[in-house]
């Protein structure tokens, strides 16, 4: 079908992005390797979409594209966490920084 | 006893000099954290004799405080008072919330706006009161006010209380950690004028679901 080969060709942008980010230094290895395979079973599920349907059967879900749906919103809420705790030790460091900069400014006047 | 005032201001321009001229008829040691203003906060504290401690980005009024309470330890300071820059305390009722400090009966002072009969604005008075009604369901201390800049504590209890919250969750967390660490508390009424300067200024009343907010999910 016509939305596979669309999607397949996305994926493989993304599997090139990653690797150029990972060649740039942007992201660490476990990262690259993280988003690596999950892309590579994103990619086997849109080649071979009875697998979802394989495993929706026996995890006693109705279909496959719900288990896909199901499985992507977990992933993407628990991806929000992380993204929510990272942001809240950004935030924590620049308050270092400004307390920081703050005495050693008063001190040098 | 080195007594230490610790101000926050963020644009406070207009009012911060008269502030810190009230507060030095009493006592000398003055620290004004200006926390990233745009206006010529930090220049006007300074020329008024306050030691100014400034933030290059603004931070919020929590981590403001911070700033100025480990300087004041720094410094070694016995007892650190926090009051507010927008003119709305009265510079002589500091002394009365030191005493017990002073006389060691307790480890920190509440301000409270609602033990003085000052005429408080009904909505914001509404919202105050709901906060005071979470907080005591939260941490079972029996306060009348909640959201009050007024503070003195001693140095124990400035060591001990960790600020976590950068805006104006802190308030709330001054209270919750009075008793986590179990700290020798008081409210004692304070003066509160509502000028149409510090309503302007002040916190706007949808700050109350930001502090809520932020206390759930921080």
């Amino acid at each position: 079908m016509l939305i596979q080969y669309l999607l397949l060709i996305i994926i493989v942008f993304i599997l090139l992005q990653t690797a150029r980010k990972f060649k740039a230094r942007k992201i660490s290895l476990r990262e690259f390797l993280f988003w690596t395979i999950f892309w590579l079973m994103v990619f086997a599920v849109v080649l071979l979409p009875q697998i979802t349907s394989f495993l929706a059967e026996k995890l006693g879900v109705g279909r496959g594209a719900d288990l896909v749906v199901y499985a992507s919103l977990i992933f993407v809420f628990y991806m929000i966490f992380r993204l929510f705790v990272r942001q809240e030790k950004v935030e924590r460091d620049i308050g270092k920084i400004v307390e920081e900069i703050a005495k050693k400014d008063k001190d040098n006047s | 006893m080195k007594i230490f005032i610790v101000i926050p201001a963020y644009n406070e321009e207009k009012v911060i000099g008269d502030v810190i001229r009230q507060v030095r008829e009493y006592y000398s040691d003055i620290v004004v954290v200006d926390d990233g203003s745009t206006d010529g906060t930090d220049e006007k504290a300074r020329q008024n004799g306050a030691q100014v401690l400034r933030h290059i980005l603004n931070r919020g009024q929590g981590a403001t405080l911070r700033t100025g309470i480990n300087y004041a330890l720094a410094q070694g300071a016995d007892i650190i008072v926090t009051y507010d820059a927008d003119g709305q305390f009265e510079a002589g009722e500091i002394d009365k919330l030191c005493q017990p400090v002073i006389d060691n009966e307790c480890d920190i002072i509440l301000g409270s706006r609602f033990l003085s009969g000052n005429k408080i604005p009904f909505i914001k008075k509404l919202v105050l009161k709901s906060a005071i009604l979470f907080t005591r369901a939260i941490t079972g201390l029996k306060l009348t006010d909640t959201h009050n800049g007024f503070r003195v504590m001693n140095r124990k209890a400035a060591e001990n209380i960790k600020i976590r919250q950068d805006r104006m969750a802190h308030a709330s967390e001054i209270v919750h950690e009075t008793a986590r660490l179990k700290l020798r508390y008081k409210e004692l009424p304070i003066t509160v004028k509502y000028t149409t300067y510090s309503r302007h200024k002040g916190q706007r009343l949808t700050g109350a679901f930001h502090i809520l907010f932020d206390l759930i999910f921080k």
